[in-house]
């Protein structure tokens, strides 16, 4: 007859898995990986051709050494950029000054007269990172707020709730036209 | 009057802590799938700006990150005429060096991803704030004429005031 063997104390086993829980949860890190996405332009070996764009069409953003943001010769602070950047692309009342339209016909929509205006943005050898993507997220933010309006007239909803056909419309209609001129070198060096 | 005072006297019986370890266990396995473990050891100082429009990245395999800042240590290879180190993998890169390790990180990324895979790849510029946009833009025109034209700003989360 095998003798009865004496159950093993399990008492502390939570411990020993709390403590291992702690571990883990200090070591690792729930990594999102998020930011402010963007598409360079593809390479060329030749000189960029000059694209006929007219000086109406385009919306010169200039961030220099000193991180001020000097919008079409006139300096403004960040907080109005947004606002700038989305009355230029908007250009509701069809002023000479603002970009012309191209009606096209886009899926779903109709007949949309699609703003030619582009957003150029240029930035000093000695601009701030931080001032960089704060001006990148303030155009980013026009066009988005714009992609809502339009989104909320045609479809009755704001453009992260539609799905991906419709959201396609919408990026016709209102372009992201983000050109980056290449930098200026003059400024301090720190 | 017996019965009840029979049943007042009985003991409260003990909570079975048995299954303790196990709810444990299953807590720690549910960490250990969803988190991640760094597999670089950054060696330069960032902390990245925040905005407020900004998109999460999907995939994590589909992410190669570059990260701009100030170095942790004196030993790092740094970029004149700051104090600023690109580190790509492990190591900061020689200034000498810098357009030949790009050249090769990229191509090196490309060549870890299959066929598909390769027009998602993302280069993600993990740098800090008060880096200058001189380093950024030299990584930024590296990564163009090497054709790796999907990037990303790193960027932590905005909340806007709306006014």
């Amino acid at each position: 007859m095998a003798r009865k063997s004496p159950g093993i104390n399990t008492g502390s086993m939570a411990d020993i898995s709390f403590l291992l829980l702690t571990f883990f949860l200090l070591t690792s890190s729930i990594n999102t990986e998020q930011g402010i996405p963007r598409r360079l332009p593809p390479p060329s070996d030749d000189k960029p051709k000059d694209l006929e764009i007219r000086t109406r069409n385009v919306f010169n953003v200039i961030v220099n050494f000193n991180d001020e943001i000097i919008a079409n010769d006139e300096i403004i602070p960040l907080n109005q950029l947004t606002n700038r950047a989305k009355e230029f692309l908007e250009n509701p009342l069809n002023a000479s000054n603002l970009p012309e339209k191209d009606t096209k016909l886009i899926e779903n929509m109709g007949e949309y007269p699609v703003s030619k205006g582009v957003l150029s943005l240029k930035n000093d050898q000695s601009t701030s990172y931080n001032m960089y993507v704060q001006v990148q997220n303030e155009l980013q933010r026009a066009v988005n707020e714009l992609r809502d309006k339009v989104s909320v007239q045609y479809f009755g909803r704001i453009y992260d709730k539609l799905d991906t056909a419709l959201q396609k419309s919408i990026q016709k209609a209102v372009p992201m036209n983000i050109s980056e001129a290449p930098p200026n070198t003059y400024g301090k060096t720190d | 009057m017996a019965r009840f005072k029979k049943e007042g006297k009985k003991d409260l019986p003990e909570i079975n802590t048995g299954s303790m370890s196990d709810i444990i266990f299953m807590f720690l396995f549910f960490f250990m799938v969803i988190t991640n473990m760094r597999e670089t050891n950054v060696k330069v100082k960032f902390s990245t700006p925040n905005a407020s429009e900004i998109q999460k990245l999907e995939k994590k395999s589909l992410v190669a990150t570059i990260y701009i800042g100030a170095p942790r240590s004196k030993n790092e290879n740094t970029l004149p005429p700051g104090k600023v180190s690109v580190q790509l993998n492990d190591q900061t890169v020689k200034q000498e060096n810098l357009t030949k390790d790009v050249r090769d990180f990229i191509a090196a990324e490309k060549e870890a991803r299959n066929e598909e895979d390769k027009q998602k790849l993302t280069f993600s510029i993990k740098a800090d704030k008060d880096v200058q946009m001189r380093y950024i833009n030299l990584i930024k025109s590296e990564l163009r004429t090497n054709n790796a034209l999907k990037i990303n700003y790193a960027t932590g989360k905005k909340i806007y005031m709306n006014e």
